[in-house]
């Protein structure tokens, strides 16, 4: 019981991160059709332009943990999200009436431009940073005649969660209820039609790639805060698990993105700890072969429509 | 107006519609590779008019839409919006040659609308369209398709945004205008019970209608319909008669509409252009059309000869030739019509 609930636990947060990335391939998805490869390493370049802000942080004698926190959160988002721009300007907007790989192709491009500038301006060592926030809530107190563990709460994995959960019920309100998200979900439906109503789609566009890059910027401080360590590889086997969750959850959906990263999450923990750390990946990919076969457009997406 | 244009029908005197145009078309070129789709094609709609343009299936009408509101960019010609009062040639002329898309004097503004992208000619020239085959956001309510269309007024009161979520009272009054505005044509349609209904989930004739009120949610100069009546019982074809008399009475939109329905295009129509084959065969009021042989033999599919004789006898010689050539064209450009 106590190991279920620590597995959980960790599920969970892992699912969380999975979750804030996989909203921004989902959304680059429902609104121009296109999955974004480049975006895993956006989140690696989220977790690095965290560690810089970070690192000077501490030289410049910053100690208020909150303050750091903010201030990195802030920055990082920031950066990312002039990231996520130049990367749509540069490589998918100039091929936006082009044939549908092209801009796959770019994006895969992207991908492997973004990973060598960061391994080489940064280098190809993993980059620690001192664990900043220690300690948690205790919840089951371990019991050595039972065999029961300590199930323990980490602030780090409380900060997560919360964090997760209040940008996803913001950005969930900023689709259904602002202007903005409005002309996003036109675009999504009709791009022609909605710019015919004098709606600029391309610049719609690009606020959605801004969008999911500042998310992607939120996990990769996450990451960073939760494992510690990075490095200029991170992103993609984060990027290919959230890509994995966006189309589990039913690609295009926004609570399919954040569903599936959940479910990912949670079943790479249960699969390492009940089986073996080894296979966690096959495990979760396998889980997404299974579902599509029995449900091809996802947990929560809608079935395609054909247009008449 | 309606009388002014009719009376004008004598060859000598100068039509209202081209005393004051809304919209010039002039010498209009649409090739698709090979295929001529629109061939130098000169109209004009004149303000506050209904214009119909006819022709038979595959005569590029719908072609002239799509390059009137920026889907397709046309191989030559110039399209010409203007608001306000009339602009003199010089100033269209000054305007041409600057390479600029619009210029603004306080008489009102010319747009040329084949330099600009697609939602600038509705946001800026204000040419609204819509659809043969209904594009209606499936998704959103009846309301919100009409908020879709005043998206750059809400966008720019809600400061990118930032405002509407803040919820700010500029913000608040701007969203209650919009929403006045939406429940107005909704009343007008005759959809305000359904106004919460995913657009989708409407009837066909009541998708007509909420596709012609967002069209007018966006406060156009120009309406361009392309073929409003089709799949409508005949009650609910007068009553799109009676809305368009409305639209263009209340609120002085002029109507550019492509309709297969003669019953409509005669009954409301000030001024008809009919094209064939690319070319316009006759330009009009409705009476002049309706009597004109070429017009005739365009949809009766006359004999070559006997149109021939026909407008040798009606017209000059040289509409003639056009026919002539029009004959060797081949049918063409349906299917490239739709995109």
């Amino acid at each position: 019981m106590e190991y279920f609930v620590q597995q959980l636990i960790n599920g969970v947060t892992l699912g969380s991160i999975y979750g804030l990335i996989a909203i921004g391939y989902t959304m680059v998805y429902g609104i121009i059709g296109m999955i974004n490869f480049a975006h895993g390493d956006i989140f690696m370049v989220g977790a690095f332009i965290a560690l810089t802000v970070f690192l000077i942080m501490l030289a410049i004698g910053v100690t208020a943990l909150p303050l750091i926190l903010l201030i990195v959160l802030i920055v990082a988002m920031l950066f990312t999200s002039v990231w996520g721009w130049a990367v749509e300007r540069i490589a998918y907007r100039p091929l936006r009436g082009s044939f549908r790989l092209a801009p796959l192709i770019t994006a895969i491009g992207m991908s492997i431009a973004l990973q060598n500038f960061v391994q080489l301006t940064q280098g190809a060592r993993v980059k620690p940073l001192p664990p900043q926030i220690q300690g948690g809530v205790t919840l089951m107190q371990g019991d050595a005649e039972t065999g029961a563990i300590v199930v323990q709460l980490s602030y780090m994995q409380i900060i997560i969660i919360v964090t997760t959960v209040v940008l996803m019920t913001a950005f969930s309100l900023l689709i259904a209820k602002t202007e903005l998200g409005r002309a996003q979900r036109a675009c999504e439906q009709d791009p022609k039609m909605a710019s015919l109503l004098g709606v600029n789609v391309d610049r719609t566009i690009s606020l959605t790639f801004v969008m999911g890059a500042a998310l992607a910027a939120v996990a990769g401080v996450m990451f960073l805060l939760y494992y510690g360590v990075i490095d200029f590889y991170i992103g993609f086997l984060a990027g290919v698990k959230a890509f994995t969750a966006a189309v589990l959850g039913g690609i295009g959906s926004l609570p399919g993105a954040m569903l599936g990263g959940l479910a990912i999450g949670l079943i790479e923990t249960f699969w390492s700890g009940y089986f073996s750390v080894e296979y966690k990946d096959v495990a979760a990919f396998s889980i997404l072969a299974i579902t599509l076969i029995f449900l091809p457009s996802g947990l929560l997406g809608k079935p395609e429509v054909e247009k008449v | 107006m309606a009388a002014e244009t009719l009376t004008a029908a004598e060859p000598a005197a100068p039509h209202g519609w081209d005393l004051d145009p809304v919209l010039t078309v002039e010498h209009l070129t649409m090739r698709f590779g090979g295929l001529v789709a629109v061939d130098d094609l000169s109209f004009n709609v004149g303000r506050g008019d209904i214009t119909a343009l006819i022709g038979p299936n595959g005569a590029g009408k719908t072609t002239v839409f799509n390059c009137v509101t920026g889907f397709y960019k046309p191989t030559e010609g110039r399209i010409i919006m203007r608001h306000g009062k009339s602009a003199s040639e010089d100033a269209i002329r000054r305007l041409t040659e600057t390479g600029e898309p619009w210029s603004e004097s306080e008489d009102g503004a010319i747009f040329l609308l084949e330099r600009m992208p697609d939602f600038r000619i509705c946001k800026d020239a204000r040419v609204a369209r819509t659809f043969q085959n209904i594009r209606l956001f499936g998704g959103m309510t009846v309301l919100e398709n009409l908020l879709v269309a005043q998206h750059n007024v809400l966008m720019a009161a809600s400061n990118f945004t930032i405002g509407g979520i803040l919820n700010l009272p500029g913000f608040r009054a701007a969203r209650q205008a919009a929403i006045d505005k939406a429940v107005y044509w909704l009343e007008h349609t005759r959809l305000l019970e359904r106004a919460d209904v995913p657009a989708a989930g409407l009837p066909y004739g009541a998708q007509r209608r909420l596709e012609i009120a967002r069209a007018m949610c966006t406060e156009p100069h120009l309406l361009c319909l392309d073929e409003p009546a089709a799949g409508l019982n005949p009650r609910e074809t007068s009553e799109l008669n009676e809305l368009l008399e409305y639209i263009r009475g209340e609120h002085g939109t002029s109507v550019l509409l492509i309709e297969h329905d003669m019953g409509v295009v005669m009954e409301i129509s000030d001024h008809v252009v009919v094209l064939d084959y690319g070319e316009k065969i006759s330009d009009g009021s409705a009476e002049h059309v309706r009597n004109d042989p070429s017009v005739i033999a365009a949809y009766l599919g006359v004999e070559d000869e006997e149109v021939e004789a026909a407008e040798a006898a009606a017209r000059a010689a040289a509409s003639a030739a056009a026919a002539k050539g029009r004959a060797e064209n081949g049918p063409a450009e349906n299917g490239k019509d739709t995109p």
